[in-house]
């Protein structure tokens, strides 16, 4: 991409570091040996720190990556849509084997986890700029057209936002009609305890999947003492199957900026992040314009007229691949320069976040459902959904639907109805909330998607009969296996032990003692782990031997025979017969 | 100053400061609980190795990470909490390459002393056999990457004289690795490179001509025999009911060490042949099963063919079948190969070793001699296996402890300083 940061403007803080290695990655799409050495001296850090920090990004490059570097998505969603004859196209047409560069280093070539555009899969990110609906036929266009020294940019494409559906008129919150600086302009008339009150009223709660009361943040942040406060919103929307985040920062900037200078209002803050995952490099232009605007409006600022003499501005601080920097702690901890490991939870960020001072992270939904809290007031709000679960929620629809995209839906609506909305085609189960949510049977058709019953982060995927469950889960468990940040012991070997086990199971040599054991294992890993990474990892697993025992059952040996099923002689003898030519 | 509060841990108040950190409260009062990461001075606690875990007010929590508050109910001895512990320890056992027979550290690691502590028979994962390096390029320091637990340990406490660190994660996931800086290492003093090997809890960190300065025998979790073994009381069954028992017993891919260890228990030799008749065995030279025995005894893990087959029949002659020694349980040290592909081995060892004949290009085979597998195997990978019983070897009266209650329903009690891993 076009904006590489120049070198001089980097200070030797060390926050700055992340961006210091964007900038040095950015000019030849990987880090050498001598780039690490130039910013161990400038950051005046040993060299194996910078190591450690560029090794935990996936989107850093130690080896070269190719003069264009293309990162095909591997999610569920994406294999089940044609990912494996789209690898085989990429490989072909540009010479590099997946995982590498090619031998004249035009092209590197890489798988990576979802990219947020699982509602027009299979897609792709080619120098972070996005490809959709990929296929074989569209993979040779687009590699021959780089080839023939088209621009990147010009060949991409641009992702749709897919709004399928909002509630009727009146009903609708987050996609309804929007004014720039509605909310902000509310403020006029409103004391900062009168925004944490009305917040408070409304019951919002975190909507990045925690579902945090987020009065309770605001109220803590604001009762800190501190001089120097952060608003962060996390934008590393990281969930295997979710996209939401993207189309609320595509469509509606305007409505998350507002949100959060509505919570920097309310807590006395004056320093804003919005944290943009990696995989969502082409909106960072787009937000900076936004964010701009609200400069020239008067809505932002280092004195916001309107408002004086409250100030508060925003950065985007852009992310580096890690899925565990959707963690808050983790992603204060990336903001800081550091690997992006979860912290011990000790404080709240809202005591010792960003830099140790009082810090609020909330969801980009979150932030654009505060604003819409303020403009049209908490009743708004509290009439929608249901009693105990008010309000409404984005829901990406992903997998087998006709209609795949963004469902802006009531809290409680029966699971039938979304399915039925969505034209799922022969639904036999959802995965909602993404890998580390749950896994529930299609049939389930009056559960509730609400706080009480089915919470749902904003991924749904849905999957009909004929998809196979052990590569539903196997392609979970080497999502987490990967992205486990590594520093707790169940959560980064565990997830390899249980995806082991898979592995057996999709080999055809388990019994039902290994079952038994996938649950153990996986209760165990959820109890010991350090941060909800660890926690939810094997969730899916669980919830797929207890839906489906008929799927299990066809697939272990009930037999109890005393020889063990998972041990194949003839295949442990493969090797020395292959290596001494010796004939069975 | 936060004030002093009352707690409950495990039934019992105790008094601590509220906001200080649970596991010294805990420790503090008298209660031992094993952590392998933990040190008080560490602001924030690292909280990586989940073997402090404690249940607070019935949730599982890292005692290090956790504040103490008025009113807590804290219980350390719950069964599935020391039963997830233990997992954490099987977890790191597996994870890594731990062949504690060939560590310079073995004695003086604080891995193997939980792993006594804990009591932990055989992991109930199966190891990963992970290919590691072992870094031998630093000027003082050699980095044993097999044996790293990612405790964090050295990332945080060992820096330069300038403040710099020495060591750093680096990866992710499972791929995760502590890494070392050759240059500021060679600003380490030699005292601080010794001091990076004492904190290291395992044989990860060594430092060069030093790692074998305390002579074994003398080493943190060593157990002097002779003060705390208990004698084992003179053995004086009663006649068993159904006539005498019959054992057999077989090695597999070991060194026969087990049953060295089987006729080290001397005269109680003399009692046992009493109850029991011995089938196949090398103790008896009997090749053959000559009917279906009560107890099976199986050194060594599977390692080639043959082995596969006689573990086979033993699983199908043997009512009970047990697994002796560290070999049998998981493949043990003839399992170090088992990062190394099977081409390379067989090459090092027929064509490329000293021995070699030179231009030498045949690695032995046969239809008649028994294949070599891919990978040595732990016995319950191939059969059932009915128990373990661990030590590398067991100690003779241990083993016959257990044999005895296998076949008589003897009680018996296991003390860890019974059982050792080198």
């Amino acid at each position: 991409m076009s904006n590489a940061i120049e070198m001089k403007s980097v200070s030797l803080h060390r926050p700055q570091l992340l961006n210091a290695l964007w900038a040095l990655h950015d000019v030849k799409n990987y880090l050498s040996d001598t780039d690490i050495t130039t910013l161990a001296a400038l950051f005046d850090i040993s060299r194996v720190e910078v190591e450690g920090v560029a090794s935990f990004y996936h989107f850093f490059h130690r080896q070269p990556a190719g003069k264009h570097t293309i990162y095909l998505n591997k999610s569920i969603v994406s294999e089940f849509q044609g990912f494996q004859e789209v690898r085989t196209a990429f490989e072909a047409e540009t010479g590099a084997r997946c995982g590498h560069a090619d031998e004249s280093g035009q092209f590197g070539f890489f798988e990576t986890a979802c990219i947020g555009l699982s509602d027009q899969e299979p897609a792709a990110l080619i120098d972070f700029y996005p490809f959709t609906r990929l296929n074989p036929e569209k993979v040779r266009k687009i590699i021959a057209g780089i080839k023939s020294g088209a621009s990147v940019a010009s060949l991409a494409d641009t992702p749709e936002d897919n709004i399928r559906y909002t509630p009727g008129d009146g009903r609708t919150l987050l996609l309804s009609p929007y004014e720039p600086g509605t909310a902000l302009r509310t403020l006029l008339q409103l004391e900062p305890a009168d925004v944490i009150r009305q917040i408070k009223e409304s019951g919002l709660s975190g909507m990045g999947g925690a579902f945090f009361p987020t009065a309770l943040k605001w109220e803590s942040c604001s009762n800190s003492r501190s001089s120097r406060k952060f608003i962060v919103c996390n934008a590393d929307e990281g969930e295997p199957g979710t996209f939401k985040d993207r189309v609320l920062l595509n469509r509606l900037p305007g409505l998350v900026i507002e949100g959060m200078a509505l919570a920097a209002y309310a807590t006395g803050a004056s320093e804003g992040v919005l944290y943009l995952r990696a995989e969502y490099r082409y909106l960072k232009e787009k937000l900076e314009a936004a964010i701009e605007e609200f400069r020239q409006q008067g809505l932002l600022g280092d004195q916001i007229p309107a408002l004086q003499p409250f100030s508060f501005d925003i950065r985007v601080q852009l992310g580096a691949g890690a899925y565990v920097c959707g963690e808050e702690t983790a992603l204060l901890n990336s903001m800081e320069g550091l690997r992006g490991e979860p912290r011990t939870k000790l404080y709240f960020p809202t005591e010792r976040g960003y830099l140790e001072k009082p810090t609020i992270v909330n969801n980009v939904e979150t932030f654009a459902c505060a604003a819409r809290i303020i403009e049209k007031g908490p009743q708004y709000l509290l009439r929608l959904g249901t009693p105990e679960s008010p309000g409404t929620k984005l829901i990406s629809v992903s997998g087998d639907c006709d209609r795949p995209g963004i469902y802006e839906i009531e809290w409680g609506m029966p699971l039938g109805e979304l399915l039925a909305l969505c034209d799922a085609r022969d639904p036999h189960l959802v995965q909602v909330s993404g890998p580390s949510g749950k896994m529930v049977p299609a049939a389930d058709r009056q559960r509730r998607i609400s706080r009480r019953d089915l919470p749902c982060n904003g991924s749904f995927m849905v999957f009909s009969k004929d998809r196979d469950l052990l590569q539903i889960l196997k392609n979970f468990s080497d999502f987490f296996k990967h992205e486990s940040c590594g520093i707790c012991t169940p959560c980064r070997a565990g997830n390899f032990i249980l995806n082991r086990k898979l592995e057996k199971l999709q080999l055809g040599l388990g019994s039902q003692y290994d079952l038994d054991e996938l649950q153990q294992w996986g209760q165990t890993i959820r109890e010991a782990s350090r941060c909800g990474l660890g926690q939810t990892a094997p969730n899916s697993i669980s919830d797929a031997i207890r839906h489906f025992p008929d799927y299990f059952d066809a697939r272990v040996d009930k037999s109890g025979s005393d020889l063990q099923r998972g041990f194949d002689l003839e295949a442990a003898e493969r090797e020395y017969r292959e290596i001494t030519s010796l004939k069975k | 100053m936060l004030p002093i509060v009352t707690i409950v841990v495990d039934g019992r108040e105790i008094e601590a400061r509220e906001g200080d950190r649970l596991i010294d409260a805990i420790r503090a009062a008298g209660t031992e609980v094993p952590s392998l990461c933990y040190y008080p001075h560490i602001d924030p606690p690292l909280g990586t190795c989940r073997v402090c875990n404690v249940l607070v007010n019935g949730r599982q929590m890292a005692s290090c990470t956790t504040p103490v508050k008025a009113g807590m109910v804290v219980a350390t001895a719950d069964a599935a909490l020391q039963d997830n512990r233990k997992a954490m320890v099987e977890m790191l056992f597996v994870e890594g390459n731990h062949f504690c027979p060939a560590c310079e550290k073995s004695g003086d690691c604080d891995l193997q002393g939980i792993g006594y502590q804990l009591g932990i028979n055989a992991t109930r994962y199966p190891h990963l056999f992970i290919d590691r390096v072992i870094d031998y390029n630093p000027e003082r320091i050699v980095i044993e990457h097999n044996r790293c637990i990612r405790c964090r340990r050295c990332v945080e406490e060992v820096l330069t004289d300038e403040g710099k660190k020495v060591f750093s994660f680096a990866n992710r996931g499972n791929e995760t690795e502590v890494a070392i800086d050759y240059e500021q290492e060679a600003r380490l003093s030699e005292e601080q490179a010794i001091r990076a090997m004492h904190i290291c809890p395992t044989g990860a960190i060594l430092v060069s001509g030093k790692s074998l300065a305390r002579p074994f025998g003398e080493r943190k979790y060593d157990v002097d025999h002779r003060t705390t073994l208990p004698v084992t009381p003179p053995s004086t069954p009663a006649k068993p009911a159904g006539g005498r028992k019959t054992i057999a017993t077989t090695s597999l891919a070991g060194c026969f060490g087990c049953h060295m260890s089987m006729l080290d228990i001397d005269l109680e030799l003399l009692d046992l042949v009493e109850l029991v008749t011995f089938d196949k065995s090398p103790l008896t030279d009997i090749k053959e099963f000559s009917q279906r025995v009560d107890v099976g005894l199986i050194e060594g893990g599977c390692c080639n063919s043959e082995n596969v087959e006689v573990l086979r029949e033993f699983r199908r002659k043997c009512d009970v079948l047990v697994s002796v020694g560290e070999c049998a349980i998981w493949g043990g040290l003839p399992a170090m190969r088992n990062t190394v592909p099977l081409r390379e081995c067989l090459e090092e060892a027929y064509l490329h070793s000293l021995t070699s004949e030179e231009a030498e290009q045949v690695i032995p085979r046969h239809e008649d001699i028994p294949q070599i597998l891919d990978k040595v195997y732990a016995c319950s990978e191939v059969v059932k296996i009915d128990y373990f019983i661990p030590g590398c070897p067991p100690d003779a009266h241990y083993i016959w402890k257990v044999v005895k209650n296998i076949l008589f329903g003897e009680a018996y009690s296991v003390l860890s300083s019974e059982f050792k891993y080198d």
